[in-house]
């Protein structure tokens, strides 16, 4: 495993530029997840990581060493994409050998053997390694495309939303199986998700991207608890951080325009008037929708609350963030 | 709007026997979800309550009528399907104009009318635009226009958020159900993502293999589910299920796992010994290291304002939801207290769950 460092990377695509001055340090051992929207840059990190891509500037580093010129077989790193590809006409045993089959690497049949079944036992395939490719559900063929990357031990493992195709219960399953891989074998991951679930549980650092730009980069409890902006702000939390002008709960700091409220900011009891718009029982939480001078907020409540739509009840603010006028934060 | 009755509703298509004896009220303007995993006869449901399948037996009472052998075009029902298709060469106005046009309505009359519809999904904006360069979000809500604007006794819906992206399906989930505060219309929605049936449903049917597993609101459905299905299908992470040998006495009011008591609701039946469950949800787990009932933490998960952790114990896997603040480390040993009210029992071999005090009452499948 090695430590990989990203400086300043920028790359267009014709007049869209997917990535302006990118730079982050992926430390050897680190689980680094890319988290932002469709179109915010993720991917294209992948691949020029694995050199898929040229970038127009920056450079690529592993271990020190820049790996620009270097070919996507000589930079020794495995990717899994989001979007699956087998060997149809291969069984799971064989689809899942096959990198360690490389002349370059000349891995005896015997270590081949265990390494599959070992892979194959942690991604709970084992029971189908004989079966072709095609025999499988699209949750165990991504299963087994993840297995082929872990099968190696390369520098770094490249994930593109591996885990998005495959349904709640199992994308749970894996979260851990992938956590607990990775504490085991000490490996580096770059995870690429739109899904803040994934960043929140797996990361051990989270960087946040906004339009080809890295706004933040740090903890996912740093994310949450501070955020440098009102964007990164909304990209972790369920339900979302409610914003709102600043002179809600009366005066902000100087230079405040916009309060930021998550469900622990907000505390029921005195304060000013709110209505509640809709109790929504989600089983583990109940979220209560309020109006509060013309504002949408919405924070959480007591599971089996007796508020009912129509009540009116009274709220203050507590700990709140505050954001200025280009949505950054102000301390 | 309509009330809508399913008596005894069944569906066999040849040998397989898609719906089976299916009974439930959906009441006048609820937001009413069928909800299960793929085949489990949810969407043939839908479709015959529409008229797009006719039962092999039963009764469908839309309105105070029984229509089951009736052909789509008599029932008043409008249909929005996952894939929904609009008229390309058409634009924004035209598609949502369109069914009032073959009906025959007066011009003046449409044209108040697309601009009632167009207002409620807040649309005036793109009413001429053609739909070929909409956005996703914009060509649902044309969809939805065309449902809207003939005034239908109900909607059925299949699916129709399941071809969008997490964060959109999210926000067009609160946009439908403002919408359906704003109308009152009788839905009828088919989903197989539980979360959105919990945020979603005035009521849920639960359904498995064909069969209503379970019926009622949201929170009764999470807090007593009435089989070992529905409890494992609702709710992420799902409900823990600790699994012992053992007997009930009527009035007992705890169960032994490995010698450890554990109390739990009044249970209400006696049973002989036999394999049963007993269910807890992960937020209904607190650490305590005072806590006779021991595991050890296998992974930690930070959500924010809350945390999961998984723990290995004498019953398998557990999951606990606790605050964000408390400290567990993986590897470590900790002590478990159960909130012993919001416990279930379930019996292994049928799945069913055992009446308790806590659960008495709420309706089953």
């Amino acid at each position: 495993m090695a430590e990989v460092s990203l400086i300043g990377l920028s790359k267009k695509f014709g007049q869209t530029q997917a990535l302006a001055g990118v730079s982050f340090p992926i430390p050897d051992g680190a689980f680094v997840v890319l988290l932002g929207p469709t179109g915010a840059g993720k991917t294209t990190i992948l691949r020029l990581i694995a050199g898929l891509e040229k970038p127009d500037s920056g450079d690529v580093l592993i271990d020190g060493q820049s790996v620009l010129a270097d070919m996507p077989a000589q930079r020794d790193v495995a990717m899994v994409f989001q979007q699956y590809s087998l060997y149809p006409h291969l069984t799971v045993r064989e689809n899942l050998a096959f990198p360690l089959r490389s002349p370059v690497l000349n891995v005896p049949e015997a270590d081949i053997a265990t390494r599959v079944e070992k892979v194959a036992s942690v991604l709970q395939i084992a029971h189908k390694l004989n079966n072709k490719a095609t025999q499988l559900s699209g949750g165990e063929m991504q299963r087994v495309s993840i297995g082929r990357a872990l099968i190696r031990s390369p520098r770094i493992y490249l994930m593109d939303e591996p885990l998005s195709s495959l349904d709640a219960k199992l994308r749970a399953d894996l979260r851990v199986e992938l956590k607990r891989i990775h504490s085991e074998m000490g490996a580096t991951f770059l995870y690429v998700t739109h899904d803040q679930i994934e960043a929140m549980t797996m990361a051990t650092h989270v960087g946040v991207l906004d339009q080809g730009r890295l706004v933040q980069f740090g903890t996912p409890r740093e994310i949450y608890e501070d955020p440098v902006s009102a964007y990164v702000a909304t990209r972790l939390g369920q339900p979302r951080i409610n914003l709102a002008p600043a002179d809600l709960f009366g005066h902000g700091p100087h230079g405040a325009t916009q309060i930021g409220l998550r469900p622990e900011h907000i505390v029921v009891g005195s304060g000013k008037s709110a209505t509640v718009r809709r109790v929504e029982r989600l089983g583990d939480q109940t979220r209560l929708h309020l109006a509060c001078d013309g504002h949408d907020l919405i924070t959480l409540t007591d599971v089996h609350t007796p508020l009912a739509q129509g009540d009116s009840i009274k709220i203050h603010s507590e700990n709140p963030l505050w954001f200025d006028t280009s949505g950054n934060r102000i301390r | 709007m309509a009330e809508i009755v399913i008596k005894n509703l069944r569906k066999e298509f040849g040998a397989f026997t898609a719906v089976k004896e299916s009974s439930f009220t959906i009441g006048d303007g609820e937001f009413f979800m069928l909800l299960g995993p793929s085949g489990c006869g949810k969407t043939t449901t839908l479709r015959m309550i529409a008229g797009l399948e006719l039962p092999t037996s039963g009764e469908i009472w839309l309105g105070g009528e029984e229509v089951s052998q009736r052909p789509a075009s008599e029932r008043d029902i409008a249909f929005v399907f996952q894939m929904f298709a609009l008229y390309p060469h058409m634009n924004v106005r035209k598609n949502i104009s369109y069914p009032l046009v073959s009906q025959g309505m007066p011009k003046p009359q449409v044209q108040a009318k697309v601009a009632e519809v167009a207002k409620i999904l807040g649309i005036e904006s793109i009413l001429d635009r053609p739909v070929g360069g909409l956005s996703g979000g914009d060509r649902q809500r044309v969809a939805l226009g065309r449902a809207i604007v003939r005034n239908p006794k109900a909607f059925m819906m299949d699916e129709p958020l399941g071809a969008l992206d997490a964060e959109f399906r999210e926000h067009m989930a609160e946009e439908l159900r403002a919408l359906h505060d704003r109308m009152g219309a009788t839905t009828v929605y088919v989903t197989h993502d539980q979360l959105e049936a919990m945020q979603m449903g005035d009521k849920i049917v639960v359904m498995n293999h064909g069969s209503v597993e379970q019926f009622g609101t949201p929170q009764q459905i999470y807090d007593h589910p009435a089989t070992l299905f529905v409890a494992d299908f609702i709710g992420s992470p799902s409900m823990n299920f600790m699994r012992f040998d053992g007997g009930i006495t009527v009035g007992q009011r705890s169960v032994s796992l490995g010698g450890i008591e554990i109390a739990t609701p009044e249970i209400q039946v006696s049973v002989a010994p036999r394999k049963l469950v007993l269910g807890v949800r992960p937020e209904h787990i607190r650490l305590s290291d005072a806590a006779q009932y021991r595991g050890q933490v296998e992974a930690v998960e930070y959500l924010g304002t809350t945390q999961i952790i998984t723990l290995a114990t004498a019953h398998g896997r557990l999951k606990a939801r606790v605050p964000a603040g408390q400290v567990a480390r993986v590897g470590e040993n900790i002590g478990l207290d159960f909130t012993a009210s919001t416990l279930a029992i379930f019996d292994d071999t049928t799945g069913r769950a055992l009446r308790t005090a806590a659960n008495a009452g709420v309706h089953h499948g």
